[in-house]
């Protein structure tokens, strides 16, 4: 790769987080474009960003509407080629909507939206997303949510615990995977998950919200630069275009 | 010709529903004991056109299995009539 990271923040009507994004990659030093979503090409996009909110007004279900917008056939052919795509709220439930990532997030347990510093047990650091955290480390992200619980039948969450894709739970402040630490129900505490591949992640979590010590921690920042690193690493996978 | 049909979503049985389980326990609440499960959904009314009532049939599965529910968490059941109004909404 060559230069800063090329990246695409997906804005649907309703998506709310676009702009932490974009203001994170200008910390970063990345390339962002903001990308409509009846656009129907990525241009020459590094990486997808389907950031948080509500997008087409979460009617119907989460994502349910959104994941017919003109730009996801472009989103689907690049994570199908391996491109790094990282879905955070909404955007993980834009995924699931789309078949892109297994299962779905319902209601939270207890009705409730939640917004709050969480503690989270990072699983895996595979792939482009998680490379600069350390697996059994305990890290703080912000979530924001009233439909995070994750759900999938039991054979696709032993498929996912067998093939190593859960990437994230929620955990206690000592990263011990409780109930108590759970804060929406999710089967398995499950906070975030990879495709097979890899190089899709989608999480509840906000990385973004939490890019800058005044803002609270740094562990999102962290998460997102992993990218810079994974490129570096991937040269031909830099080098696609779509 | 014009269809009505009556599409009614549900979490499929076995997935947690704390919003029909909150609806029991308010019922219960107001004295009715022998309230024994709530469980909650959505109702959609369509009113569309199609030749007859196989394809009006096929149509709402369709609509169903593309948009409406997702098979993943959810089920789709309808009532389907003939649609005797000129618009939605104006259904006695």
């Amino acid at each position: 790769m060559s230069g800063a990271p090329r990246v695409a923040i997906l804005v649907f009507p309703g998506t709310w987080s676009e702009r932490d994004f974009a203001h994170v990659a200008t910390l970063l030093g990345w390339r962002a474009r903001m990308v409509w979503h009846t656009e129907v090409e990525l241009g020459d996009a590094d990486a997808v960003v389907l950031p948080g909110g509500f997008a087409h007004g979460d009617h119907l279900r989460t994502g349910a509407i959104a994941r017919f917008s003109p730009v996801m056939p472009a989103v689907e052919a690049f994570a199908a080629a391996g491109g790094p795509v990282l879905g955070s709220c909404n955007g993980f439930q834009i995924l699931t909507e789309a078949g892109i990532l297994p299962g779905v997030l319902l209601r939270n347990d207890h009705l409730e939206f939640r917004c709050d510093w969480q503690s989270l047990r990072v699983e895996r650091t595979a792939g482009p997303w998680l490379g600069g955290l350390a697996q059994g480390e305990t890290i703080s992200l912000p979530i924001s949510h009233g439909e995070g619980r994750y759900y999938a039948e039991t054979t696709v969450l032993d498929d996912l615990e067998r093939t190593g894709r859960v990437v994230l739970r929620y955990a206690d402040a000592n990263g011990a995977v409780v109930p108590d630490a759970n804060p929406n129900g999710s089967l398995r505490s499950i906070a975030g998950i990879v495709n097979e591949r890899g190089n899709v992640l989608g999480l509840m979590p906000h990385p973004e919200r939490a890019a800058e010590a005044e803002v609270g921690g740094t562990d999102g920042l962290r998460i997102l630069r992993s990218l810079d690193a994974w490129l570096v690493a991937q040269p031909a996978l830099a080098e696609r275009r779509l | 010709m014009r269809w009505l049909a009556e599409v009614h979503v549900s979490l499929r049985l076995g997935i947690a529903d704390p919003e029909g389980q909150t609806i029991a326990g308010g019922l219960r609440l107001l004295g009715f004991d022998g309230v024994a499960e709530v469980r909650s959904g959505k109702l959609l009314s369509l009113s569309f056109d199609a030749a007859d009532r196989p394809a009006a049939e096929a149509a709402v599965a369709e609509m169903c299995r593309r948009l409406l529910a997702n098979p993943v968490m959810e089920t789709a059941d309808w009532v389907l009539g003939v649609d005797e109004s000129t618009a939605i909404g104006v259904h006695a």
